[in-house]
């Protein structure tokens, strides 16, 4: 047999819903069956070390996974974050135990995090902090970027975006971290730190239903033909590829099925850009704005 | 290794894998059985402070991400409760009422799928039997070519000593799992037809539907519902039979507290609101130890925090629930508030739902419970067990994917799919529904056309809620008290007992972890 480099993958789930998991098993081409057993591109296999949602194991013996991976494997895994990080308090979030302790995850994420070649920022909570981090919330939930700063550990960070992400985001950016190296992709991202293939269009650019703007065509209810921005549509503030790649294996989209566009990739999501279904306030995201990308926070 | 003390040895699971979030479970076994048993959650976010002052609509979007696995089941739930704080109730169009029971049906069937398939089988489904196949099939050779590998991730580690198929069997139930991979995706590809993407849909809104109903979305529905429904009866169904049959004593185990609730699912009628007096395909009602079965009173309901760390005022009815951290109240060791219904636990999910209604005499679902009891050669006596909940879930499927055949024949393409709305500047609703796992309830207050106070009341929550003020466990910790470990260093029977439930923890909203009092802990390796 010739011989395979395993690409190390761990997985861990912070403050999240499991969402960006159950997105990634609707993988389709390749399906999430081939992508985890066969070779990711050419001679690299993605060896999925840790994920609790699908691993066969439980307790200590898990654990014990992501120590053996950053001990290892340091400077050669990949840690894909999901869920954002709860630094408000040790006990928010944890995972395992070390004698009497329970460790909490931001402790296991910092680790991880120190040996990876680089960490993978899986959805809008990860990457820009989310619902966890939405107004209201008490356990002070930030995005892995704004976690690693604070921790001031200088690793490189993939923001791939979207509650949940498209799994075609998460593969395409594997497979070209396979095919092409770290050092080819991450020059490559934008200035959130997105792999620009996937979200370096405005989703009202490409709306099948901008010509019902153009003409002046608007649902009022729903169920309506016409363009949904009366509706709340934030495709004019979002950057996605959602109307040409669409979702679950190309089946709709959400414009398609007749509701507006929430932004959920984007790093407003869901405070800035709420009411959602609320025309956007023009004084405070004029659509004339909205064509520039916003700024990075820590940029 | 477990670790001994006294009389007990304690194991604890920590992580619990292969549910949805995270989850800790500690047992205390002393001669051979578990003496006591505590599930903890180990993850807290806080969603319902989140809600406050939010648009009340936007409580339909943001309650789905309290679960990437069930998040239909939660945007139902909002719905309804929306629909009634809206004075709507009454008015959700039939397209609009069908569309929503059609996207929640995807859901279950995604739902049950992946958690047989891709969640619970590997407890008795030995992938490595895989080593030696020489057989033709492309994905089970890739299997092959995986394990010659070596990098064996993520199948092992994996508890060892109780794998009982033969190798054909073996052969056979990989092939369900790959199979099943595929056919849960399609689930979310016939969900999206009307819910736009998944995992979070956005077709389900208050007063009905965004989605237009036209011909074509129906074909390509009832294309992808054929392909499941062939699934669920000629692979789901057959391979919990080939398990029942390897692991005949999960029938015996993990009985719990034999108190079933279902709030009912699947409306009817357009009598949403009334929980008692609705129709549903899955009925709902309350089916009580000695046998006895009324309809559900939402009154009922309240939320016990004897043992969990809150202050005491939060010990409430949902509708006036709150949520007041105390971190160090003395005998809390769960920050799961412990749901009950009547000051006495109950079981929630697939199997309450196939309790209640055999009990009730239900001409759809009771008549599938006999066949399947029939072909296993049992008694409704082993329904109450781990297998009996596996079987459950699938007959299930079985159902839904029935009615949804109907349903999509009900349909009038052209014909509305969402009542007008108009938000009061005051108004209250409940949206009582099950998802997948459970018994699932949401409370809205609006003031001020914003969201005053939101509660939900979660299946998870139920089924791995802490003991109460009586000293009573919840549910999954009665089905884990009692039962024998046979090998403590690998306490199958645990994990298997838990997962029975499938439980959901990112949807236990209130969870927090706190540690239990134990008489000495180690780690499972």
């Amino acid at each position: 047999m010739p011989e395979i480099v395993e690409i190390p993958v761990v997985w861990l789930q912070g403050a999240a819903c499991t969402g960006c998991a159950v997105s990634f098993l609707n993988s389709f081409s390749p399906t999430v069956g081939p992508l985890l057993l066969k070779e990711l591109a050419p001679g690299k296999h993605l060896s999925l070390r840790f994920l609790a949602t699908v691993m066969a194991g439980a307790g200590g013996a898990c654990v014990d996974v992501l120590k053996d991976t950053a001990a290892e494997d340091k400077g050669g895994y990949f840690l894909v974050m999901e869920g954002s990080i709860q630094t408000g308090g040790p006990m928010f979030a944890t995972l395992g135990e070390e004698g009497n302790r329970e460790v909490p995850i931001y402790e296991t994420a910092a680790e991880l995090a120190k040996g990876a070649a680089a960490v993978v920022a899986l959805g809008t909570c990860a990457s820009f902090g989310g619902i966890p981090a939405g107004e209201g919330n008490l356990t002070g939930a930030v995005s892995m970027d704004d976690f690693l700063r604070q921790q001031a550990i200088d690793v490189p960070v993939v923001n791939i975006p979207g509650c949940p992400p498209h799994p075609d985001w998460l593969t395409g950016t594997l497979v070209a971290v396979a095919m092409y190296g770290l050092e080819a992709v991450v020059p490559s991202l934008d200035e959130l730190a997105r792999p620009a293939m996937f979200y370096g269009k405005c989703v009202h650019e490409t709306c099948p239903r901008r010509a019902d703007f153009d003409a002046g065509r608007f649902a009022r209810a729903f169920g309506q033909p016409g363009c949904l921005y009366e509706l709340g549509c934030k495709g004019p503030v979002t950057f996605a590829d959602c109307p040409t790649r669409m979702w679950n294996t190309g089946t709709n989209w959400c414009v398609g099925a007749g509701s507006p566009c929430h932004g959920c990739v984007e790093p407003d999501f869901p405070d800035r850009l709420s009411p959602l279904y609320e025309k956007i306030d023009e004084e405070r995201m004029g659509r004339f704005r909205l064509l520039q990308p916003l700024t990075r926070k820590n940029a | 290794m477990a670790h001994k003390e006294g009389s007990g040895t304690t194991i604890t699971i920590d992580p619990v894998t292969r549910i949805e979030g995270h989850m800790k479970v500690e047992a205390v076994v002393d001669g051979g059985r578990v003496k006591e048993a505590r599930c903890c959650g180990t993850m807290f976010r806080g969603f319902e402070n989140i809600l406050n002052g939010r648009h009340p609509f936007d409580a339909c979007r943001l309650t789905q991400r309290v679960c990437g696995v069930c998040p239909t089941a939660h945007g139902t739930a909002s719905a309804l409760c929306l629909d009634q704080a809206l004075g709507v109730d009454h008015e959700i169009p039939d397209n609009g009422r069908i569309v929503r029971n059609l996207i929640l049906g995807c859901n279950y069937l995604q739902s049950h799928i992946l958690h047989f398939f891709a969640l619970a089988a590997l407890d008795y489904v030995d992938v490595t039997a895989l080593a030696d196949y020489d057989g033709a099939d492309s994905e089970l050779k890739a299997v092959r070519t995986f394990i010659d590998r070596g990098a064996l991730s993520p199948f092992v580690p994996r508890y060892e000593g109780d794998y009982r198929c033969d190798k054909p069997t073996n052969v056979a139930l990989v092939q369900g799992y790959l199979k099943a991979l595929h056919i849960r995706r399609t689930c979310h590809e016939m969900l999206c037809i009307f819910g736009g993407k998944m995992p979070h849909n956005i077709g389900i809104v208050p007063g009905g539907v965004t989605s237009d109903v036209t011909p074509d979305r129906i074909a390509t529905f009832m294309g992808k519902l054929a392909e499941i429904q062939d699934f669920i009866e000629d692979v789901y169904l057959p391979t919990i039979f080939t398990v029942a049959g390897a692991y005949p004593d999960y029938f015996a185990i993990g009985a719990g507290c034999k108190r079933y609730l279902a709030y009912g699912v699947f409306n009817l009628d357009n009598n949403a609101a009334d929980v008692a007096g609705r129709k549903c395909l899955l009925p709902g009602g309350i089916l009580e130890t000695d046998g006895s079965l009324a309809p559900v009173d939402a009154a009922a309901i309240a939320e016990d925090v004897a043992h969990s760390r809150y202050t005491d005022e939060c010990a409430a009815p949902p509708t006036e629930g709150r949520t007041i951290p105390e971190p160090e109240k003395d005998g809390a060791y769960s920050w799961l508030k412990a749901p009950r219904y009547g000051g006495a636990p109950a079981e929630v999910g697939p199997l309450a739902r196939g309790m209640v209604a055999f009990a009730g005499g239900d001409d759809v679902f009771k008549p599938e419970i006999e066949a399947a009891l029939s072909a296993a050669g049992a008694g409704p006596e082993v329904l109450p067990s781990v297998l009996g909940r596996h079987l459950a879930r699938a007959l299930e499927c079985q159902i839904v994917t029935r009615a949804m055949m109907d349903w999509l024949q009900e349909l009038v393409p052209g014909d509305p799919v969402a009542a007008p709305l108009r938000i009061p500047q005051e108004g209250e609703g409940a949206g009582l529904t099950e998802g997948p796992r459970g018994a699932l309830g949401h409370w809205i207050q609006i003031k001020n056309k914003v969201i005053d106070r939101y509660q939900l009341v979660v299946p998870t929550t139920w089924n791995g809620s802490p003991r109460d003020k009586e000293g009573t466990p919840g549910p999954i910790e009665q089905a884990i008290e009692g039962t024998e470990i046979k090998d403590a260093d690998n306490p199958f029977e645990i994990v298997r007992i838990v997962r029975s439930f499938d439980p959901c923890l990112a949807c236990s909203v209130h969870v927090m972890d706190a540690r239990g009092t134990v008489r000495g802990v180690h780690r499972i390796v």
